[in-house]
């Protein structure tokens, strides 16, 4: 996998068929749909894997069940490709299944009408009896008023858009990290370059491309502006909340028309509460806000009364892209299905936009997407991602939990020190991923590191591990100067986005501990490494969601 | 609960964190029949540095070298500060009788009169402070005249790292270098304060310096992380620096550090000593005021339950790592007595959205508001509870983690409040 690495400067452009632009789960969809039918492809990501939405959902392998009556086409889309990629991915999905409940004072039409729309969508619901309910989910509410099992299922994000990347990689595309796109010069109805910067090293260079893929998520409409095309948008920030440990074993939704924060999801050893609509005028610098946080602790308690009182570690955001009318009322009542947009309509005839949609719904996506680009290329192989399966790549297993306290066990080795405490992350585990890293032309740093394994996602948030880290690092060689300060920074400021709205009682002394040690005894705020006010970041970053 | 073991005294001292500590010593100075309740868990986050006053504004990020001058500012600018509350005299009697008190009990310190000191973190950033102990004394003078130095670090301490140090103060400090070495008879993991307790006995320091002396060369100070002893912790540095020929300092370690336990210590065994009753590990369950006759307290579970009275009690039970202050998803509440909170009245006022925004976070200046006699204030900005004063980090309107003012604020609030103390039940 050595061509994972940035392209000569400012040289002749490259050339390649396809270029796409976005390495989120769509973006890394495509890509390895169109490599699969033999299609030579440029992928190219801002920051890093799944820094946009792709990083920042509830990770719900739909069932379709939650659609069926606000968007029925996206219901049956969900239910075929839930069955799908259980087939075909099945070391990224947690197969849990799922139940829909409905609690005193709900909607009682819906209710009564639940049964015949899942059965209109062709989606499989099973009346459970609310005895059984409790004793399934002994967590449920006992003012439970009716219970429906459904085939949703967990799914790691992370690990699915990584594997689907590795193996395009693998078979001969090209992934470019830390590489924006600035501008698209169109000449006669075609884009004929396509300008790039290496965000790290500001470097400039531009690829030729036959087609252009538009898989920019949230931001399609600022790439789609640079070729002269206005794609009209609606940004729908949802906030997520994850608890220390997991209350439910499966899936759990209310069964209602789908509004806030009606679903549980368990994510390996914790659980994820959500989410929320909330409209915002950029994709960019968006945080989980304090009464949003409050809101879907609240209607989450309802359904499961526990969430009003169990300990959350950490809270996230992502923004849907909402292709259509900016002045329909309600966001969920604008269409989550995707928008894929051939832009001839628009007089640029080599470029294409693909959003919106869902995770559940990626790879079909892709296969639509690479359908059209096969039509413009003037070929027509089959698609074989939709009866190949995905191949699991080595990269993306540290973010299980508990995978890493398991090799620690297992081993046994007294001199693997553990370096973070909570997520039994020891040096050797770290050693190993610096090395993937290595092999990748990736640069350790804290928070890519983060990304890739669980530490700092335990109950202190990386206020200790942070310092062993760097620490480690710096022992090893990796960090050099003042780059330990640099990191740290980055790394606490990050984690920090997800903490703050959730800072009452334990956390809040986490908190608490982690600024007497970083700031009392390290003095790190006096020790901005940029020499100016520490700022908030962009976007809903990668380490805004617990890889589980 | 009318035949619990009952103690009487007049003053009880609620907290086992600094502020407690000097609390229960200066009243015991003045011969005040005080008894002391805590978890005494608290100092083992504590550096063993005594900040005073380091940064004034925070958001400027100001540090000053002459920390009275700054205290001068401070107070000028926020005159609801506790330091506002304390004249120099006071400051400083407070101070050199902490400091005198520890140096009795085999725990000096070093300090330049009236002047705040720098010295070097484990991150490699510098510190500014008001007092090192001793075994750091020699690091002030290293780090001043940027001589050649040897950082020890060691296999299995984590977060410890001398290339850390030496890389990230490159430029300011050249003249370091650093070798990792084995601690002596030990393997896999080690704590620092299993390193200071080993390092008391004598063939474990003659092993430890056989291990380092090879790698000293040209280098005129040895550094080490903050592991030299426990309870004589000047007897281990004396013998390691003789042993090696050469001045010795120690750096401190991420917590828990053994700084702040060795005070633990020395304070733990030298206040029964001076006739205070100390009963740490002890939660204080209830409380009944009983008007103008004191304070009734329930004190400990099970067999070590007992009744306490007290004619006046100090609350020096610190913030939300102490305990003294608890927060629900609403609000910020005393735990004890239930004394009103400043605060506001919203969480989206809790922090900022960033972690290291110079401004710091509001929370940190919640707190106890009090009178000029430390007797916190109900609503109606009155004395609520007679008898009952309040000290240290539990204090409203002060930052003490962005001010580096904690030991400081402890101490001499501490000091502040045993004295109104003293003048309520003689007056
Ligand atoms: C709160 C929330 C919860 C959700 N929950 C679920 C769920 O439970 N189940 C489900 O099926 N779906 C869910 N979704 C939807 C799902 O997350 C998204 O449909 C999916 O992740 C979209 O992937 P994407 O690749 O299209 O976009 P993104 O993941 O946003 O990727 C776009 C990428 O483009 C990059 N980019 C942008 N501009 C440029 C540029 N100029 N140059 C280079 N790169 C650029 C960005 O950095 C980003 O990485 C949820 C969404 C949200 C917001």
């Amino acid at each position: 996998m050595s061509i994972l690495n940035t392209p000569g400067s400012c040289q002749p452009p490259i050339h390649t068929q396809v270029l796409i632009i976005g390495a989120g789960v769509t973006g890394a969809g495509l890509v390895r749909d169109l490599t699969l039918r033999g299609i030579g492809c440029i992928l190219v990501e801002q920051k890093d894997l799944t820094a946009g939405a792709s990083g920042a959902n509830h990770g719900l392998l739909h069932s379709g069940a939650r659609y069926i009556k606000s968007d029925p086409a996206s219901a049956v889309e969900c239910r075929k490709e839930n069955h799908i990629l259980k087939k075909l991915a099945p070391h990224c999905i947690d197969t849990c299944g799922g139940l829909f409940v409905a609690v005193a004072g709900d909607d009682e039409k819906y209710i009564a009408d639940f049964p015949q729309l899942c059965a209109q969508s062709g989606i499989s619901a099973r009346a459970v009896d609310l005895a059984d309910a409790r004793e399934m989910e002994p967590a449920l509410s006992d003012r439970l008023i009716a219970a429906y099992a459904v085939d949703d299922a967990a799914i790691d994000p992370f690990r699915l858009t990584l594997d689907n990347i590795a193996q395009a990689v693998d078979k001969g595309a090209r992934f470019f990290r830390f590489t924006r796109v600035t501008g698209l010069t169109v000449k006669q109805s075609e884009i004929t370059a396509v300008h790039l910067v290496d965000t790290r090293t500001g470097r400039e260079y531009t690829v030729r491309a036959e087609i252009v893929v538009n898989a920019a998520g949230a931001w399609a409409d600022q790439v789609a502006a640079q070729a002269g095309i206005s794609i009209p948008m609606i940004y729908s920030k949802g906030s997520l909340l994850v608890t220390q440990s997991r209350i439910t074993r499966r899936v759990v939704n209310r069964l209602r028309l789908a509004t806030d924060a009606d679903i549980l999801v368990p994510g390996g050893t914790v659980s994820i509460l959500g989410t929320t609509s909330v409209r915002t005028e950029t994709p960019d610098n968006i945080y989980p806000e304090i009464e949003e946080i409050d809101h879907i602790i609240e209607e989450g308690a309802m359904m499961i009364p526990v969430l009003e009182t169990t300990r959350y570690i950490r809270a996230y955001c992502g923004v849907r892209p909402l292709v259509g009318d900016a002045n329909s009322g309600d966001d969920r009542k604008v269409s989550r299905g995707y928008a894929l947009i051939d832009h001839t309509r628009d007089h640029v005839d080599n470029f294409i936009t693909i959003t919106g949609g869902k995770l559940t719904t990626y790879r079909f996506m892709a296969e639509k997407a690479a359908n059209l680009v096969c039509q413009r290329l003037g070929i027509d192989p089959a698609c074989q991602t939709c009866t190949e399966p995905l191949p699991a790549s080595t990269d993306g297993q540290w973010t299980e939990p508990g995978l890493a306290p398991h090799q620690w066990m297992k081993q046994n080795d007294p001199t693997d020190l553990l370096l973070c405490e909570c997520e039994m992350v020891s040096r050797h585990t770290v050693d190993q991923i610096i090395r993937n890293m290595g092999r990748l032309n990736i640069t350790p740093t804290l928070e890519a590191i983060g990304l890739r394994s669980r530490v700092g996602k335990g109950p202190c948030q990386g206020a200790f591990c942070s310092q062993r880290l760097t620490a480690h690092l710096y022992d090893r060689g990796v960090f050099k100067k003042n780059e330990g300060i640099v990191n740290l920074h980055q790394f606490l400021s990050e984690r920090w986005r997800g903490q703050h709205p959730l800072l009452w009682d334990v956390p809040l002394i986490q908190a608490q501990l982690q600024e007497a040690m970083h700031c009392g005894l390290f003095g790190l705020e006096l020790n901005d490494p940029k020499g100016q006010p520490d700022k908030p970041g962009a976007g809903g970053g990668p380490s805004g969601r617990v890889n589980a | 609960m009318d035949n619990l073991p009952e103690i009487s005294c007049d003053l009880l001292v609620i907290g086992s964190g600094i502020t407690g500590m000097a609390a229960a010593l200066f009243a015991a100075n003045l011969g005040i029949d005080t008894v002391q309740v805590g978890r005494a868990g608290e100092l083992g986050f504590a550096s063993g540095f005594l900040d005073l006053l380091g940064v004034h504004p925070v958001e400027d990020g100001r540090i000053w070298d002459r920390p009275f001058d700054g205290i001068g500012a401070l107070v000028a600018e926020h005159p609801r500060h506790p330091y506002a509350f304390l004249d120099k005299k006071d400051i400083q009697s407070a101070l050199s009788g902490f400091v005198s008190f520890l140096a009795a009990h085999g725990l000096p310190y070093y300090t330049e009169p009236g002047k705040n000191l720098a010295m070097i973190t484990p991150t490699g950033t510098l510190k500014t402070t008001y007092a090192v102990p001793a075994t750091v004394q020699n690091g002030v003078r290293a780090l001043a005249e940027k001589a050649s130095c040897l950082v020890v670090d060691f296999h299995g301490l984590k977060g410890f790292s001398g290339r850390q140090i030496v890389e990230t103060l490159d430029k300011t400090w050249p003249n370091l270098t650093t070798r990792r070495i084995s601690f002596p008879d030990t393997s896999g993991e080690l704590l620092p304060e299993h390193m200071a307790l080993s390092l008391e006995s004598p063939e474990c320091r003659a092993q430890l310096a056989g291990e380092i002396a090879p790698h000293i060369h040209s280098a005129e100070y040895v550094a080490l992380p903050a592991i030299l002893g426990m309870y004589r912790p000047m007897a281990v540095f004396e013998d390691l620096q003789k042993q090696l020929n050469r001045p010795v300092f120690e750096i401190p370690t991420m917590p828990p550090a053994i700084g702040g336990l060795r005070i633990k210590a020395a304070f733990e065994k030298a206040l029964p000593r001076l006739f205070v009753r100390t009963h740490y590990q002890q939660k204080i369950t209830a409380v009944d005021k009983q008007g103008r006759n004191g304070f009734r307290f329930d004190v400990g579970r099970d067999h070590l339950r007992r009744v306490i009275t007290a004619k006046g009690a100090i609350l020096a039970s610190g913030r939300f790592i102490g305990g003294g202050l608890t927060t629900d998803r609403k609000s910020v509440r005393e735990t004890l007595f239930n004394l009103p909170v400043f605060q506001p009245v919203t969480r989206s006022e809790w922090h900022q959205k960033s972690f290291l925004d110079p401004r710091g976070h509001p929370i940190n200046r919640f707190g106890i508001t009090t009178d000029d006699q430390w007797r916190p204030l109900n609503n109606n900005r009155h004395p609520a509870i007679p008898g009952l004063f309040a000290a240290g980090s539990i204090l409203a309107h002060q930052d003490w983690v962005r001010q580096k003012c904690g030991a400081g604020l402890g101490i001499t609030t501490a000091f502040a409040a045993v004295n109104a103390f003293q003048r309520f039940i003689s007056g």
